[in-house]
């Protein structure tokens, strides 16, 4: 049943559309939207600009102030969020049937009339500069974040959607209003709903809620990622008893014809969990890691395959050669029969379990549109995997896997890592100009 | 209330309508039903846990769940999780102080496969150094990375060890470095035998499958298991003690302080009075539940001294559970007058308790959250799980919307001022390493 999800798409009086899903299991509906257009867009010296404004959003709105309108929230256990992605800016509603009138005002106040107060502002603005502050703390984060540096090099992709202390303290209520009309519109609009509603009071809601938002949105076009991955080792020292290594390489569209096969090879290699090839090499046989893990990774301007993994300092070189061992065997040999079988009747049986919740089905119909996946993504997706042969793996394989090619990142103190360059701390400052 | 479906429990009151039955050996068996989607959640919990590790092997009910995984006479070591994920499901598993649980979330029509492995592996299990050995060694990178690696966790680690030293609560769930290390066949098996059997767990199975189905799966399955002889849960505690605590980590990685406060709490497993706990949860909602809670309230909108705030108790527990506040500065304020701003939010609690309208408001929000626990398959078995392994039994779960609604202003103020009012408690603070 869900590899074929009853997805009614719901066109307002006003022309807006939406995605449902209509579920009446429980009384709780989730509205989730997103607009085209995310952090990538913030300017260089106002970097940070999408996220301050998903944390403001919902920081008063109309005739209520900040604690009034939060007051009017909890007082109906309305669940309101907005995230700023690279690409897209999200937003979303829980909230329970017989509540959803108030939701749904709500969220119109907050989408049409933020009140962005200077007070509200400064002092988020505070509380995201703390959490900026608190990150440098996390092995992983700091991995991630020079990694990003490294790779996108020159494009707004290496920025933190979370901006730089330096950005987000400059960043004013005038530069919100200034995103709120340039990136919030009809026209960049996408709306996905799961629950206990009608298609015909979602189409009336769809007008209420969004109809007031400006036609059309500013255009934007990014250039597209020149990956610099040129195979480089960099180390941030930090003393800890363990070494963070993340690794990247360019990836694969997911438009592209290869993108199955390249689904059912990186769930072989490094994608698959307990099941996967690194899992067995690193941790399974030498124990030399909690967990190994590698993903592909789509986005607008960018794919990329990236692994990453936490190991002693001391073992850390041979965990990055065996991870590199592997990549190169794939690239080589392709997968087994075996492993082909395992790794489609994984990823074609596992769908449903991703489905169970109002959320989870909002987010995934959503997630479909934002992804250009169509109505008949999980049908088509069933057949293609299914499809999908152990030669097309090996030629995506060779085609797709280069050791040499990925740029390595080591937060830690790894010994015996040869051709490594000392990276600088992002703790440590001078962030975007330097 | 309560939004109804065509399931066993239908019109009457209750929350996820469980249905259950023991087998002749002793093994819990609970269902949950729900048919939103063609497939069942299936965990399998032990009434075992950290706190059950023997003295110097700390870590020991945390390895074993790696092993259990690790094979048995007829399922090779690690096969368990790649016959469930080429059946399109995917399992795993967890270890916490009173209790550990397996769990597997597969379409509907493999369970049999299912509760074949999982029977297999409560009897069968046989473990060989050379495996053991290496998943040790993975533990202690785990360690690594979840506690060594994170300077905040570190210090909560040693904070737990303060506030509760006689306690096991206070020996950190993974176990010391050291013990690990030692851990061996021997105590792999010992532990095995005195914990594993069916008359020490409890199914519990959410999702789209009838009781009808379910018993015969179950009977055939789990009732050749055989009951064995366990070990008493012994959970000592220290007398009331008289002095605070305060300890401190400086870390370079560090670059904002960060304030915790423990306080000993009771659960539903250690209270003298059963109602404590949920006047509790009414507390820990009024103090930390949103942006309009006291606390956040308080530092972070109107004072702006945090970035954060908050409070977390958990009821959950066999013995004497923990109740913990923290917060975390904006920059340029000293971590001094979030503690001072903190201690004013809490000695209110305790001198002038809390309003009518606030407890109201507070129950409202908990009700409704009941409601939102129903949009999920697995959520409900781990309530019954954590319940059902610390000394509760299903109908505190079904009655926990109409318990909290019975929740007084007296009863909350009682409870502000017994877990509060108290100088043994533990202040832990987390600081960025002096720059010369």
């Amino acid at each position: 049943m869900t590899h074929n999800l009853p997805i009614t798409i719901v066109t307002s009086p006003g022309g807006i559309t939406a995605w449902l899903v209509e579920d009446r299991m429980v009384p709780v509906v989730s509205l989730q939207f997103a607009f085209r257009g995310g952090s990538a867009l913030d300017p260089a010296d106002k970097v940070g600009l999408a996220n301050l404004a998903a944390s403001t959003l919902d920081e008063g709105a109309g005739d209520l102030p900040a604690m009034a309108f939060h007051g009017a929230l909890e007082d109906q256990s309305i669940y309101l969020s907005f995230s700023a992605r690279r690409d897209d800016f999200h937003g979303g509603v829980k909230t329970l049937h017989d509540n959803a009138g108030e939701a749904w005002r709500l969220l119109t106040l907050a989408l049409t009339q933020p009140r962005f107060d200077n007070e509200e502002v400064s002092r988020v603005k505070e509380q995201l500069i703390s959490d900026i502050q608190h990150h440098y703390a996390d092995p992983s984060w700091v991995a991630q974040r020079t990694l990003n540096k490294m790779i996108y090099a020159g494009h707004p992709y290496q920025q933190p959607t979370s901006g730089f202390e330096e950005t987000v303290a400059l960043l004013t209520s005038d530069d919100l209003r200034t995103w709120v009309k340039e990136r919030m519109a009809r026209d960049n609009l996408i709306v996905g709903v799961c629950g206990d509603i009608s298609a015909a009071d979602l189409a009336s809601l769809l007008d209420q809620i969004f109809g007031a938002l400006p036609a059309k949105s500013k255009p934007f076009e990014l250039p597209k990622v020149t990956l610099a991955a040129t195979g480089e080792n960099f180390t941030v020292m930090r003393s800890i008893p363990q070494t963070r290594v993340v690794m990247a390489q360019s990836g694969i569209s997911r438009s592209d014809s290869d993108w199955f096969a390249a689904m059912v090879m990186n769930y072989v290699l490094g994608g698959g969990g307990f099941n996967s090839r690194l899992m067995m090499e690193v941790r399974e046989k030498r124990g030399l890691t909690y967990g190994v893990s590698s993903q592909l990774s789509h986005h607008k301007y960018s794919n990329i395959l990236s692994v990453g993994a936490a190991t002693s300092n001391e073992n850390a070189a041979e965990a990055i050669r065996i991870i590199k061992s592997e990549w190169q065997t794939m690239a080589n040999d392709g997968i087994s029969a075996e492993e082909l079988k395992n790794a489609q009747t994984y990823l074609t049986g596992s769908l449903p379990l991703a489905l169970t919740s109002t959320d989870k089905i909002a987010d995934f119909i959503l997630h479909l549109q934002t992804e250009h996946l169509g109505i008949d993504y999980p049908a088509r997706r069933l057949e293609k995997l299914n499809a999908v042969t152990r030669a097309d793996v090996a030629q995506v394989a060779k085609r797709l896997l280069n050791p040499e090619a990925l740029t390595l990142v080591a937060v830690g103190q790894p010994q015996n890592l040869i051709n490594s360059i000392a990276a600088p701390d992002p703790a440590q400052g001078n962030h975007y100009h330097g | 209330m309560f939004y109804t479906q065509s399931s066993p429990g239908e019109g009457s009151p209750g929350l996820f309508h469980p249905q259950s039955f023991t087998l002749p050996n002793g093994l819990r068996v609970v269902l949950i039903e729900n048919h939103r989607a063609p497939i069942v959640t299936h965990m399998m919990w032990y009434r075992v846990g950290s706190a059950d590790d023997p003295v110097g092997q700390s870590g020991i009910a945390h390895f074993f769940e790696h092993l259990m995984f690790k094979g048995t006479a007829k399922i090779p070591a690690g096969e368990i999780s790649r016959i469930v994920a080429r059946n399109g499901g995917d399992d795993n598993a967890f270890t916490s102080y009173d209790y550990t649980a397996y769990y597997t979330s597969i379409a509907v029509d493999r369970l049999p496969l299912i509760m074949e492995l999982e029977a297999d592996r409560m009897e069968n299990l046989a473990l060989i150094d050379e495996v053991l050995f290496t998943e040790r060694d993975v533990i202690l990178e785990e360690r690594k990375q979840v506690v060594d690696s994170q300077p905040m966790h570190r210090l909560q680690e040693q904070m737990m060890t303060a506030l509760l030293p006689h306690l096991p609560y206070g020996t950190p769930i993974i176990g010391w470095a050291d013990e690990i290390a030692k851990l061996d066949k021997i105590a792999a098996d010992y532990f095995y035998a005195h914990w594993y059997a069916p008359n020490n767990a409890i199914l519990v199975v959410s999702g789209a499958m009838t009781m009808n189905e379910l018993r015969p799966l179950a009977e055939k399955y789990y009732g050749p298991l055989k009951p064995k002889p366990m070990l008493p849960r012994l959970r000592p505690k220290s007398d009331h003690l008289p002095a605070a605590q305060r300890i401190t980590l400086s870390d370079p990685a560090v670059q904002l302080p960060i304030l915790n406060l423990a306080y000993v709490a009771p659960s539903y497993g250690s209270a003298s009075d059963g109602r404590m706990p949920y006047a509790l949860e009414v507390m820990n909602e009024i103090m930390s539940e949103g942006a309009t809670s006291r606390l956040y309230k308080s530092l972070v909108m109107e004072q702006k001294i945090a970035s954060s705030v908050g409070m977390y108790y958990n009821p959950t527990a066999l013995a004497d559970s923990s109740l913990m506040v923290y917060a975390a500065p904006v920059p340029d304020v000293a971590i001094e007058d979030v503690e001072e701003a903190l201690h004013v939010e809490i000695q209110r609690a305790v001198a002038d308790g809390f309003t009518e309208t606030e407890i109201a408001g507070a129950k409202k929000r908990m009700i409704a959250e009941a409601t939102y626990a129903r949009d999920s398959v697995k959520h409900p078995a781990y309530l019954f799980g954590m319940a059902l392994t610390t000394g509760q039994d299903l109908q505190d779960i079904e009655e926990w919307p109409e318990r909290i609604a019975a929740v007084g202003a007296a009863e909350v103020n009682a409870v502000a001022r017994l877990v509060f009012n108290t100088k043994n408690f533990v202040t832990a603070v987390l600081l960025p390493e002096e720059h010369k």
